[in-house]
Parts: structure tokens; C-alpha cells; sequence
């Protein structure tokens, strides 16, 4: 690993200055970093219809890896196929191997995956209960009867919500504003301790000062956690990701670190998109 | 011309707000006009006596409808166990679980049960615990009540639980939680205001039933000690009082009747009450 680094900070002093960027928080380069989530040749449909299709992407530890792509590109559907959420959607139907640390995640107890692998959705959800007792809720249904208290305060601090809160731990959690509320959400999806965090479009209905803090938990998360995020806007995917996998019409189009992607888009169809030629 | 037109459609205007003025207003007199009717009918003979003592014999005078009283509270209490739990989880299997064509089905079967008359639910009831045992029971009566229970409490769970986004189950499901743990600890939890109301209203609702009654509760003019004899109700006692030749009963029916209107109207505000209060809850 040493050696590897030492040999990309020498090519790095070579090529152009916008690599130099990079180079601040340099992110292992996809094969050597450890893979969480390996997909082959997946393909998701709603019964007639193919949402995805053969689909390879190698997810890698410890890292965001973002999903852009126009609306109705299947960079949502791919994302809730991680943990199975299209489970409930009748006649959805995938074909294909996900493997979750190498196991394959379509023959793992659906109950056991989804602690593993948690999930933050678009619009915050919270439920119509405390602050409290929504982180508490994904812990008393996996039956955790440790303490409690210290988790769900472990959990707000570390979805940086702590200190606004920590007086109102018992009033609805609909009191809180939709960032903050965004923020619980995440809270809640991390007290399970999952090992890879979905995020569907987190900030979508979010201002931009709470969509700013977000990312920064993003950041602040990647120590502990591996995160795939879907998102419509590209600014966000340059700032917060390290990966970016490009979708079109339900097939990956390109993917490679976030700097290449942004800066060398080797495929005309990304270059058309992120410059905002369609989508 | 213009002018003209205009003036045409200002008038057109007023003349329609006014109809739809007079209807609005129409409804809510007749209401009033009941209500009033009732309390300058019945408080004349409202006493004290009316909810503490039994009914007397003919040609005595006083006496009150205790029996009765507590005789549809009975009714109710039976008609709530056999009714609301099948209501309930018939509600949950079609907001839940009900697939396209049973669920289709069911709706439409209950929406008929619902158009039922209620005598001829009476009928069913009289043949299933009547006949039988060859005697009218407060059991036999329940069963009518809480087969009307049904269809109510069964579409107004399914309705309040379908206003429940999926985005909260989405939450619950995505920590692991299975589909009847979800239900049961946050979609129920959410619904409960407007699930609880469903159900006191359905009750309210067979609480002025006189017709399925008739012959399977029959009614009593002492008490019914116990579940398996006949049982009195005011509605049927309504009746009674008010088709008989004399004038004291028919004050009597009077009473009667505004002590079951106000017994409904309390419920009806009460579930209102309980509803804003989680209604305000849920969007504050």
C-alpha cells in the first residue's frame, strides 16, 4: 500500500494541476481500495418493463460513490436493490449477483442485510413519535437492551444533530425543521451502526446552507461508513463524492473517481450530461 | 354589450350562491328543528327518575328507563367486541396486504353489507341466534349491532391507514423492521386518532338502530341480568312508547329520544375533539 501511494504521489507532480486536487485527500484508486459492495451483470425490472440492465459496479469501503444520471435512469431503483427495498414493489424481479463483503446479499435474510446496509430517503420521514424514539426505533426492533440513552446520544452526535437537540430529546419530531428532521433520519439510520449508508437524493428538499451540512457529515461518516448516494445535482456529486458512476436509460454509462469523471469524462454521452447538454 | 354580459354573469353568480346558501342552510335547520323539537318534547318529562327507575305499568304514572339505558350500553358493548376487531384487522389486510382482485372483492362486498337494511341484518341474526335457542337474547341483538359494525369501522380503518405515506413504512422497513412489525409499532401508532373516531362513529351510528332489534333483543321492561335474555334498548323502547295509545308514554318516548340523540351527538363531538387534537399533533 505504501509503495502504491509513494507512486502516485510521483505521477501526481507530472500531470496537471487540477490532480493536485486530488491529491489533498488522495482516495485510494478503486482496485486497491477494499470493495464493500460487488455487483455483476444486474438486472432489475418491474414486471414487463427492464429498469437495469447488466449492470457491474464495484462499491469501495469507506467511500462515497455518487449515482447522477437524468430522471428515470434506474440510479434509483439500482440504489434500493442494495438493501432490497424493491421488495416490496410487486412483480419487481432481479436477476444478477450483489455481493455485500462477498456474500450475495439476494439469498441473505432481508431483516439482517437491512441493518447492515442503511438507508436514507428523499424526503425526511421521521416517525410521528419523539426524537427519541425515532433513533431508539431501529435498535428496540433488532432487540438491543443495552443502554439505550448513550446510543441514541452517540448516534445524534455523530449526524452532528446532538447539540440542537439534546434538550428536546422528548418532543415530536415533527417540531424539527426539514434539515434537521433529514438529520434524524440519518441519526436513526446510523444507530443500527449499518456498514453502508444509501442516500436517495437526501438534500433534494433541502436549502442549500442544510444541504452544505449534510455533506459535511458525509465526510465526517466515510471513517466509519461506506456510502452511495443518489443525487440530481452535480456540484454535490463533485463536492462530496469520491466516486461517480454515471447512468443513462438504465445502464452504466462511466465510472471512475470523481475527479476523471468531472475533469475527463472518457465517454461523449457524460461529457454531454454534466456539462448540461440534456438530463 | 360587455357591460351587459358582465352584469349577466354578476347576477348568474348570486343567483347560485344563494341556492346553494338556501340548501347549505336547509340541512342544518333541519337538524336544529329536530333538536328542538326533542328538548321542547322530551325535557318536559327528563327527570331523574327517567334514568334511575324502571319503566311503571300502564296507567301509573313516572317511572323512567333505566333498563334501557344501560340496555343499549350493553347492546353497544357487545356489538363493539364482535364488531370492531374484525373491522379492524379487515381494515389493516385491505390497506396492507389486500391484493388487486380480493381486495376489489372485499371493498365491494362490504360496501354492499353496508347498503344491507338493517332489518334484514336482523333477520340474518334472528335465524343464527334466535332460533336456534328458541328465545330473544341481548346476544342475539349484539350480533345484529356488530355485524353493522363491520363494513363502518373496516373502510374508515382502511381509509385513515392508507392517509399514512408510504415514506413512513419505507422508514420503518428500510431498519429492518418486518412488514407486521412496521404496522404494528409505526403505521397503527400514526393512524390511531382517526382509527379510534372510525370506531366510536360506527358505534353511534348502530346506537339508533331500532329495526334489527326487534326481533332478536326484543326488549324487556325490567331488567336483564346477564348476557342471555331479552334485553331492553331505547330505540325499540322509542318505539314501543311512541306507537301506544297513551299520552304519558308518548312524553316518555320523547325523553327518550333526546336522551339518545344527546348520547350520540356526545360521541360524535367527542371523536371530533380527539381527532384535531392528533390531527394538530401530526402537522405541527
Amino acid at each position: 500500500m505504501a509503495s502504491a501511494a509513494h507512486g502516485k504521489d510521483a505521477s501526481a507532480v507530472r500531470v496537471a494541476p487540477q490532480v493536485k486536487m486530488i491529491e489533498k485527500n488522495p482516495p485510494t484508486p478503486e482496485k486497491e481500495a477494499l470493495v464493500r459492495f460487488e455487483i455483476s451483470d444486474l438486472n432489475v425490472f418491474y414486471g414487463p418493463k427492464q429498469a437495469v440492465f447488466g449492470l457491474n459496479l464495484k462499491i469501495p469501503k469507506n467511500r462515497v460513490t455518487a449515482l447522477i444520471g437524468p430522471s428515470g435512469c434506474g440510479k434509483s431503483t439500482f440504489l434500493r436493490t442494495l438493501n432490497r427495498m424493491n421488495d416490496t414493489i410487486r412483480h419487481s424481479r432481479v436477476v444478477g449477483s450483489i455481493l455485500l463483503d462477498g456474500q450475495d446479499i439476494l439469498k441473505m435474510d432481508v431483516v439482517g442485510l437491512r441493518r447492515r446496509v442503511g438507508m436514507v430517503f428523499q424526503r425526511p420521514n421521521p416517525f410521528p413519535k419523539s426524537i427519541y424514539d425515532n433513533v431508539a426505533y431501529g435498535l428496540r426492533i433488532n432487540g438491543y437492551s443495552g443502554r439505550l440513552g448513550d446510543l441514541v446520544e452517540h448516534s445524534l452526535k455523530r449526524a452532528a444533530l446532538w447539540e440542537e437537540v439534546k434538550d428536546s430529546l422528548h418532543k415530536s419530531a415533527f417540531a424539527l425543521s426539514g434539515g434537521q428532521q433529514q438529520r434524524l433520519c440519518i441519526a436513526r439510520a446510523l444507530a443500527v451502526d449499518p456498514e453502508v449508508l444509501l442516500l436517495d437524493e437526501p438534500c433534494s428538499a433541502l436549502d442549500p446552507v442544510t444541504t452544505a451540512k449534510i455533506e459535511e457529515l458525509m465526510f465526517t461518516l466515510k471513517d466509519s461508513c461506506t456510502m452511495a448516494i443518489v443525487t440530481h445535482n452535480m456540484q454535490q456529486a463533485a463536492r462530496a463524492s469520491d466516486f461517480t458512476a454515471f447512468m443513462l436509460d438504465g445502464k452504466l454509462i462511466e465510472h471512475n473517481e470523481t475527479s476523471k469523471l468531472f475533469t475527463t469524462p472518457s465517454d461523449h454521452r457524460t461529457e454531454a450530461y454534466i456539462t448540461g447538454r440534456f438530463g | 354589450m360587455n357591460r351587459a354580459r358582465l352584469m349577466w354573469r354578476k347576477s348568474l353568480n348570486a343567483v347560485m350562491l344563494t341556492l346553494t346558501g338556501i340548501a347549505a342552510l336547509a340541512v342544518v335547520s333541519i337538524l336544529f328543528l329536530i333538536l328542538g323539537y326533542l328538548i321542547y318534547n322530551g325535557g318536559k318529562s327528563l327527570n331523574w327518575a327517567f334514568f334511575t327507575e324502571l319503566p311503571k305499568p300502564v296507567g301509573e304514572a313516572g317511572g323512567g328507563m333505566a333498563n334501557a339505558i344501560v340496555g343499549s350500553l350493553k347492546l353497544l358493548l357487545l356489538a363493539a367486541v364482535i364488531g370492531l376487531p374484525v373491522g379492524l384487522m379487515a381494515g389493516i389486510y385491505l390497506a396492507e396486504f389486500g391484493g388487486k382482485v380480493f381486495g376489489f372483492v372485499v371493498r365491494y362486498t362490504t360496501d354492499l353489507l353496508n347498503g344491507v337494511p338493517s332489518i334484514v341484518i336482523g333477520i340474518f341474526a334472528y335465524s343464527l341466534a334466535v332460533l336456534p335457542v328458541k328465545h330473544f337474547s341481548a346476544l342475539a341483538g349484539g350480533l345484529a349491532l356488530g355485524v353493522m359494525v363491520i363494513p363502518i369501522t373496516m373502510r374508515s380503518t382502511e381509509e385513515f391507514l392508507r392517509a399514512i405515506p408510504g415514506s413512513l413504512r419505507e422508514g420503518a422497513m428500510a431498519l429492518g423492521a418486518s412488514k407486521w412489525r412496521t404496522i404494528a409499532t409505526v403505521v397503527l401508532p400514526a393512524a390511531s386518532g382517526g382509527i379510534i373516531t372510525g370506531m366510536l362513529l360506527s358505534l353511534a351510528r348502530v346506537a339508533g338502530e331500532t329495526a334489527p332489534l326487534l326481533f332478536t333483543a326484543f326488549g324487556n321492561r325490567f331488567w336483564s341480568p346477564g348476557w342471555n335474555q331479552p334485553i331492553a334498548s331505547l330505540p325499540v323502547m322509542i318505539y314501543n312508547y311512541a306507537i301506544s295509545p297513551y299520552d304519558d308514554w308518548h312524553r316518555q318516548a320523547w325523553a327518550a329520544g333526546l336522551v339518545l340523540l344527546g348520547l350520540v351527538l356526545i360521541a360524535n363531538l367527542g371523536c371530533r375533539l380527539v381527532l384535531s387534537r392528533t390531527g394538530a399533533g401530526r402537522s405541527a
